[in-house]
């Protein structure tokens, strides 16, 4: 392959044009720079971000087979209907042992394939936990700069704590199906919490309407709770019934998306500008965590410190992690020992 | 620097044929060989190939056929890759070809065929000497 004969500052800088006019190519590219972690990416991402905002951001998760992708799909085409155009990230779980992923979630998808108001772009995990990928944050900033109006996130396929993408959806949707057990074991504690929106999928099945009923029930006590505490707000989450294969139940969920979104954007400001604080907080501090990180392995491997024999001598009991990491921290930051 | 790129692989079925058990064991293989592997399904247009390859960014195509179609849907899927600026992409085919109509596809640009019987540790393999991730654009 001949080197290409181009300018760093001149490349950076027409990768950002490329995707502010929403070439398909250069950020199907940048998304994957992002994911693998290259260092340029951070200056075309802080180019991008002045673009950013405009996007609304929904969020679907649910343990694995409820019908996330489905739903995805069918909600899809309903925005598109309404002229509206939509990203899709859809994330499914890395392989532990390998390190490899099967990423299927676009099977439900191929009817979206050839429409150019349609972007998607299947996620592996990576060894991230929370649901989401280390890079969704980023890549969300990509995709509402390239003037996506919707971007669908799908997380893994979730049990009972990934609630990440709460931190940067507008609407969440939890969706679960019937006949997952009694008291509905797949939406505990802090899943039950994130959801704007509760979807009840599969809803031909038996045992749809005691999982609706279920769920009224459980939200109701939660409602009560938090006027208790003072901590009500203004938006009671709907439970919605749908049968995603056959497109039932799509305009009502999508109707109650809108809703929420008119709830937030009118009612709730407050709410929404917690939403966004919440969401910048997290970008902010990942990013800040990172940098110190790479920071901090440049010095030390810069010293001639290697990271794979210091934890060698952590297992060897010569020294242990907590006063390693704070001499190495007190030493480069150069700070009195209150300071770190 | 963290400059450990994975490989990201599309396989896809083109055409009519509803068999995808093969496909599907290909699928699992290149995970296990720790690739990020983007499964699509059957009865997929060359164009939907395409498209899919190019948003999702792949460094290989492996095309999974057994209808006879190859002749025409090779081609063309090589065709749509060079309209795009795509044709960077390896694409492999596998299934059922006659052996005469092997060179015709090397010629248009697939660069492997791997017939019945091909062992999977041969085909990971073939993968990991042909196929590197895609250079960083502006690093």
């Amino acid at each position: 392959m001949p080197p290409e004969i181009k300018q760093e500052g001149d490349d950076s800088m027409s990768i950002v044009e490329k995707v502010l006019e929403g070439d398909v190519r250069a950020v199907a590219r940048l998304l994957r720079d992002i994911d693998d972690q290259v260092p340029s990416t951070r200056s075309i991402l802080q180019q991008l971000y002045p673009h950013t905002g405009k996007a609304y951001i929904i969020g679907i998760t649910g343990p694995p087979g409820a019908g996330k992708s489905t739903l995805v799909d069918q909600m899809t085409t309903y925005y598109r209907k309404l002229g509206k155009t939509v990203a899709i990230l859809a994330i499914d779980p890395t392989s532990p042992f390998s390190g490899g992923a099967i990423l299927g979630d676009r099977i439900r998808m191929q009817r979206h394939f050839l429409d150019p108001g349609v972007f998607i772009r299947s996620l592996a995990t990576r060894g991230h936990f929370g649901g989401l990928t280390k890079s969704t944050h980023d890549m969300i900033t990509v995709l509402d700069a390239m003037g996506k109006n919707i971007i669908i996130v799908e997380t893994v396929g979730v049990g009972q704590g990934e609630v990440e993408i709460a931190e940067c959806a507008h609407t969440t949707l939890v969706v679960t199906v019937p006949g997952l057990g009694d008291d509905i074991q797949a939406i505990k504690a802090g899943i039950m919490e994130i959801g704007n929106i509760f979807v009840v999928n599969k809803a031909d099945r038996e045992g749809a309407k005691k999982t609706v009923q279920e769920l009224r029930n459980l939200l109701e006590m939660g409602k009560k709770f938090r006027m208790e505490t003072g901590a009500t707000n203004g938006w009671d989450p709907p439970v919605i019934e749908t049968q995603a294969h056959k497109g039932i139940g799509i305009d009502e969920l999508c109707e109650a998306i809108e809703s929420h979104r008119e709830y937030l954007t009118t009612q709730a400001l407050d709410e929404l500008k917690k939403i966004m604080v919440k969401r910048a907080l997290h970008q902010f501090s990942e990013t800040l965590k990172d940098e110190l990180f790479k920071e901090m392995m440049r010095r030390m491997e810069k010293k001639g410190m290697n990271i794979d024999d210091l934890a060698a001598k952590i297992a060897d009991k010569e020294v242990d992690p907590y006063s390693l990491s704070r001499s190495l921290i007190r030493d480069e930051l150069k700070e009195p020992e209150s300071a770190v | 620097m963290s400059q450990e790129r994975k490989l990201r692989v599309l396989v896809a079925k083109p055409g009519l044929d509803g068999h995808d058990r093969g496909a599907r064991i290909i699928a699992r293989a290149l995970r296990d060989a720790g690739f990020e592997v983007i499964y699509t399904g059957c009865h997929q247009t060359p164009e939907q190939i395409v498209q899919t390859a190019i948003q999702e960014d792949v460094d290989l195509i492996g095309l999974s056929i057994l209808s006879g179609a190859h002749n025409y849907s090779f081609p063309r899927i090589m065709e749509l890759l060079k309209e795009n600026g795509a044709d960077d992409i390896t694409v492999i085919g596998g299934g059922i070809f006659p052996l005469e109509d092997i060179p015709k596809l090397k010629e248009v640009g697939i660069k492997e065929i791997f017939t019945p019987g091909t062992k999977l540790e041969d085909i990971i393999k073939w993968v990991r000497e042909n196929v590197k991730p895609r250079r960083v654009d502006a690093a």
